[in-house]
């Protein structure tokens, strides 16, 4: 679908973003590379811009200042096409942000269908495929209130994977979760990075991140503190706030 | 935690100009010691560029729009005759302060009418929802109240009130048209205003009266401090869009005689068979929509603004 360069150059890059909500300073000055089929998580205390961040590299937000690329090609240039920017991104939210309004397999479909001319029977197929996958088969007709939280969520990733997205935004996802339903969530994710999917997550579930992501940013006062593998920054972290953070989760007993 | 938030504090103070963008950040070194990027200002001397090359186009079609307008319209076969019989001067001079005299009666109308069809708007909506078998009457009287004055033509509501109603010779009953008229009015517009109601309180997600039910509030309780202060809010835009035409439709009155701004420019009418005095009394009309129909607009766009979740697509 997208004609990414496959000789390893970064997906996603961003170099010295800053953005500003009236005099509060988010981003003050954040680098990041991801390079494709790799997961990059982002943690950090709430309010640290994880959230932000993924909004700014989806164009939901205007940044200040700085770049940021989608497979080299300079995304926060005004003269860029916004829609064709986030034709390639897909976005999986905290909430869910499903469209009450239709049933599952209309959300799923709405965007194939209107933004990049599937036709109907095109759409479905794959839409059945990915629900089939995420042991979701039995639901494409009902609504997304009938279901549960972790069940939405579910179909809130097909609805950004049936774009064949080339890199896949994924904010908080299981924060408003039972834990139960926690887990059904996070091996769908597992099972996307064994596919190959490029991913950056802000996530509170630091096993997960531990588990799962390439490369770990601890983001603090605006700017990406520490990073590194899963190891280096759980394992052997070099910042005192970093090590500070990772106590305080420790003691919620969160990893 | 605490950290982060102690130093966005003391940034906070260089960015104040970013959010009107373009000029206002000329404070380079203030705060973290941060300068504007040579790539920020070559963007928005592009966005700024941009922003005046649309003003411009803007400016040259709506420049050719008009021109062309007047063209079609001052050569349109007719014109000077029109011009004599819709636009004269000299009757404009004449019927305009009548009319003037005349709208504050509209005005007091619309007044009067809209607290009087805003209270009976929402005892109507709520009554339709009320739960509970002893309630069934009220609940098939509101609806059958709803069905039917939305149906009847305000024309005929209004002869049948202003007209009908004297001729019954009722004691202790108004024979005042602009009384009479005014009911007519409440009594069309409470209808269409209770549907406003109704349709704002069934768009709250009932996961709200769960909520509210489950702190133990009674329906009513529910009804009163979680479900109405939201539906009210949501249907404030399509309200001040009734009482908009709730405004216009306060000439009606003058079918009873009553010497509002509509009368008062039919008087000259009549005599002189120059109908320049309704256009008159029209503008007049639109002239006091407009600031509410913009009002409508600012409510709407700040209700958006507060609802949406920071930055607009």
């Amino acid at each position: 679908m997208s004609t990414a360069p496959q000789d390893g150059s970064p997906v996603l890059r961003m170099e010295s973003v800053r953005k500003t909500f009236g005099g509060s300073v988010v981003l003050r000055d954040v680098d990041l590379e991801v390079a494709p089929h790799t997961v990059t998580a982002l943690i950090g205390a709430s309010g640290s811009g994880k959230s932000t961040l993924l909004r700014c590299a989806n164009l939901l937000e205007e940044i200040d200042d700085g770049a940021i690329w989608l497979d080299g090609e300079e995304i926060t240039d005004p003269r860029a096409d916004q829609d064709a920017v986030r034709r390639r991104i897909g976005v999986v939210f905290q909430a869910y942000n499903l469209f009450p309004h239709m049933t599952v397999l209309d959300n799923i479909t709405l965007a194939p269908r209107r933004v990049h001319g599937a036709s109907r029977a095109q759409a479905e197929e794959r839409a059945r495929e990915l629900l089939e996958r995420l042991g979701l088969s039995g639901k494409a007709d009902a609504y997304p209130d009938r279901l549960s939280g972790g069940q939405q969520q579910r179909v809130a990733i097909v609805r950004a994977l049936a774009v064949r997205p080339r890199l896949l935004l994924l904010d908080e996802i299981t924060a408003a979760l039972d834990p139960e339903l926690v887990g059904e969530v996070l091996e769908v994710v597992r099972g996307l990075k064994d596919e190959g999917m490029t991913m950056v997550l802000a996530t509170h579930e630091m096993g997960f991140a531990r588990d799962v992501a390439d490369q770990v940013c601890f983001l603090d006062g605006g700017v990406v503190l520490e990073r590194g593998t899963a190891d280096q920054v759980f394992g052997d972290p070099q910042q005192e706030r970093t090590r500070r953070f990772l106590r305080r989760i420790v003691e919620a007993g969160r990893l | 935690m605490t950290v982060t938030k102690g130093e966005s504090a003391r940034e906070g103070a260089d960015d104040k100009g970013d959010m009107t963008g373009g000029a206002g950040h000329a404070v380079p070194g203030a705060g973290d010691g941060y300068a504007p990027s040579e790539r920020r200002l070559e963007r928005e001397r592009y966005k700024r560029a941009r922003a005046r090359r649309a003003t411009a186009v803007a400016a040259l079609s709506t420049l050719v729009t008009a021109v062309v307008l007047y063209l079609v319209v001052v050569n349109a076969p007719g014109w000077p005759r029109t011009e004599e019989t819709f636009f004269s001067a000299q009757y404009a001079r004449e019927a305009f302060p009548k009319v003037l005299e005349g709208l504050w009666l509209n005005v007091r109308l619309l007044l009067i009418c809209g607290v009087a069809v805003l209270v009976l708007g929402i005892l109507i909506a709520v009554a339709r929802t009320l739960r509970g078998p002893v309630f069934f009457p009220l609940r098939v009287l509101a609806a059958a109240y709803t069905d039917f004055f939305r149906g009847l033509p305000l024309i005929i509501n209004l002869m049948i009130v202003v007209l009908g109603v004297p001729a019954l010779r009722l004691q202790g009953v108004t024979v005042d048209p602009v009384l009479l008229g005014g009911t007519a009015l409440t009594l069309t517009y409470s209808a269409y205003v209770a549907e406003v109601f109704r349709a704002g309180i069934e768009s709250i997600h009932p996961s709200q009266r769960a909520a509210a039910r489950s702190l133990g509030l009674t329906n009513r309780q529910a009804l009163r401090y979680v479900v109405l202060p939201q539906a009210v809010r949501r249907q404030v835009p399509p309200l001040l869009n009734d009482l908009v035409s709730l405004q216009k439709d306060t000439g009606l009155v003058s079918i009873g005689g009553a010497v509002d701004a509509v009368r008062a420019a039919d008087i000259i009418v009549g005599r002189s068979l120059n109908y320049t005095p309704y256009i008159v009394a029209g503008l007049v009309f639109v002239a006091l929509t407009i600031p509410m129909t913009r009002f409508t607009d600012w409510v709407t766009a700040r209700m958006d603004r507060q609802r949406a979740q920071g930055g607009s697509i």
